[in-house]
């Protein structure tokens, strides 16, 4: 992006650390910019207070983390998927959180002009989860034409929102005097710290209007799920195996489905608890110790199977294939003991 | 009609009074920097401050009537960064405090000043975090007594003005609010000057500080200043020790390198001439 953007008339500015990145993006998105900024795990770890103080002074950016092994140094530039919880709830406070995550080269870049899209419509900071295994590929890329984006407009307003509780953004520079705070505040943006009232209707507001926009904001790919006794459930680096597998066991006959989150957050609780109404296992091969698992174990109450591997390296399809593999014979001699 | 000070305009009246203690030194460079735009005929809407976490962050915002972004602890000069990139023509303004821009946000500040970033940035160093209640900051003096330096503080304390300045700002001065006409004239240089431009307010702090080291109110706080304060010209002919306990004033670098704002659009001219068209 250093060399891209000065011939469009961007400008990119390396800082100090990636507090300084994260404040300046929001400061430049405040002065009337589309702002974002990329880190992996440690920087991401920085960046968490101030992620919190765009989504309190709902200020669009988006944040890319390429997640690696950690916690602290981990292993540097190895994939992993372990900051699915840190994206979540790595700021303090009530709060809710939006992150895709993309599977491909081409969908790093048409995600990312849909987190764009999301941050501006919701004014909402929007992580873009990708993985070091996705960061690291070489693949096909076609770049969209410009006049073909849909870009939502700075300041417009969504006929779309469900929740009604989106003001259009205003930007610095027009003589409005906008006052803006991290502190709580009132509706006019002025501070009240005080006032029990002020905090519960400004954070429900924040939380509302995310929550109530899941059906627009939510997006997964569903394969082969028709008939399906066993799901595999996956994201990002982790689904082009699980993919690969879910084939070769259809090819022996076996009734696997693949589910792939896009959305990380918010979850797309509703659909898993359809889902686990209709299947028997769940498998969520991931890069962690199962932070995915845990979330869809809240919505269904099936078996959940973690694959999980960590140490940088991905899953193959066989890692994947044998857990389905194991999953149908454990029920099977489940099914002969009962 | 009703009488109005010809400084009104540049508050929010309808927040007044302000929330600063008795005897404290913010109310003084708030009314120094509203004389500066007074003085100098600055439209508000061509100011943007931005503030950190503090009492002195509380000068501008919510009192100042301009855009404001009072944003996390320490971090304003990395906002204010930011906002510059994007609207070079605005007066980017930061207030703030000596934990704010010296502690917590030191790395930002001696960067910023590197880069030259065209930002107006006044420290009002109280030599302590007053707000929360009295603890230890980077400016304070050795030996005092604060709430967490309850025997004397170990520590020694930066002269951050000096630390601006080796850093490569286009402006530095040192005043104290004992000082308060120097300090209007310092901030309207300091609103013309392209760059990094800053000014370390030393101010009082009765309250949390003062008043455990002997100072308790404004007027003991004046005399301490008047009494301490030695000009750079006549500084630069005393030794260490003769200058131990005393206050530098005065205007310290004032130089002309490139704003790093013009630079980065300088680039662009270059890159956007040269691009093939997308």
């Amino acid at each position: 992006m250093s060399r891209e953007l000065p011939k469009v008339n961007g400008f990119y500015v390396q800082f100090e650390d990636e507090i300084g990145s994260i404040a300046a993006v929001i400061g430049a998105a405040r002065a009337g910019a589309i702002t974002m900024t990329a880190t992996s795990g440690p920087g991401f770890s920085l960046m968490q207070e101030n992620i919190g103080y765009a989504i309190m002074t709902e200020t669009p950016c988006v944040v890319v983390n390429v997640q690696r092994s950690g916690p602290s140094t981990g292993q540097a530039t190895k994939p992993a998927q372990s900051d699915i919880l840190a994206a979540r709830w790595g700021t303090h406070g009530d709060h809710e959180m939006i992150a895709l995550a993309p599977n491909s080269v081409q969908e790093c870049c048409d995600l990312m002009i849909e987190c764009v899209n999301l941050s501006e419509r919701y004014r909402h900071p929007v992580i873009f989860l990708m993985d070091g295994e996705i960061g690291h590929l070489r693949e096909k890329l076609v770049f969209p034409m410009l006049e073909d984006l849909d870009l939502f407009p700075r300041g417009g307003f969504d006929p779309a929102d469900e929740s009604g509780l989106i003001k259009p953004m205003r930007e610095f520079g027009h003589g409005e005097a906008i006052h803006i705070t991290g502190s709580t505040h009132k509706e006019n943006g002025m501070r009240d710290v005080v006032s029990q009232e002020v905090h519960e209707n400004l954070i429900s507001r924040l939380c509302d209007k995310i929550d109530r926009n899941q059906d627009n904001i939510i997006r997964y790919e569903e394969r082969f799920m028709v008939d399906a006794d066993v799901i595999v459930v996956s994201f990002g680096a982790a689904s082009r195996p699980a993919l690969g597998a879910v084939i070769r066991a259809r090819d022996k006959g076996i009734k696997v489905g693949y589910f792939r989150l896009i959305t990380i957050w918010p979850f797309c609780g509703e659909r898993m608890a359809e889902i686990g109404k209709r299947v028997r296992t769940i498998l969520v091969p991931e890069m962690n110790l199962g932070q995915l698992a845990r979330e869809v174990e809240r919505f269904v109450s099936v078996p959940v199977v973690r694959v999980s591997k960590i140490g940088g390296i991905a899953h193959s399809v066989e890692d994947i294939y044998m857990s389905i593999v194991n999953s149908m014979e454990n029920r099977q001699s489940s099914a002969i003991r009962g | 009609m009703e009488h109005q000070h010809k400084l009104l305009k540049y508050l929010r009246q309808e927040i007044l009074p302000t929330t600063h203690c008795p005897g404290c030194g913010c109310g003084q460079v708030l009314n120094a920097f509203a004389n500066a735009m007074h003085d100098l005929q600055i439209d508000p809407v061509n100011i943007i401050s931005v503030t950190g976490i503090g009492c002195s962050s509380w000068i501008p915002s919510p009192y100042l009537k301009c855009d404001t972004l009072h944003t996390t602890h320490g971090r304003a000069v990395a906002f204010a960064t930011g906002v510059k990139v994007i609207r070079p023509k605005s007066k980017v303004v930061v207030i703030a405090g000596d934990g704010d821009l010296a502690g917590i946000g030191g790395n930002h500040l001696v960067h910023a000043a590197r880069r030259n970033v065209g930002l107006s940035v006044f420290l009002v160093n109280n030599y302590i975090y007053g707000m929360t209640g009295g603890q230890v900051s980077p400016t304070t003096p050795f030996g005092a007594v604060t709430t967490t330096t309850p025997y004397s503080n170990a520590e020694y304390p930066f002269r951050i003005a000096e630390v601006v300045a080796a850093a490569g700002a286009n402006y530095v001065a040192r005043w104290t609010t004992y000082h308060i006409r120097k300090i209007i004239t310092a901030m309207k240089e300091v609103l013309q000057k392209k760059g990094f431009a800053f000014v370390e307010i030393i101010s009082q702090c009765p309250v949390s500080y003062g008043r455990r080291v002997g100072l308790r109110d404004g007027v003991a706080f004046m005399k301490y200043f008047k009494k301490s304060s030695v000009s750079v010209a006549k500084a630069k002919d005393m030794s260490e020790e003769e200058l131990e306990g005393k206050i530098v004033v005065g205007k310290l670098v004032e130089r002309d390198r490139t704003e790093f704002t013009e630079s980065l659009r300088e680039i662009n001219v270059r890159c956007t001439a040269n691009a093939e068209p997308i």
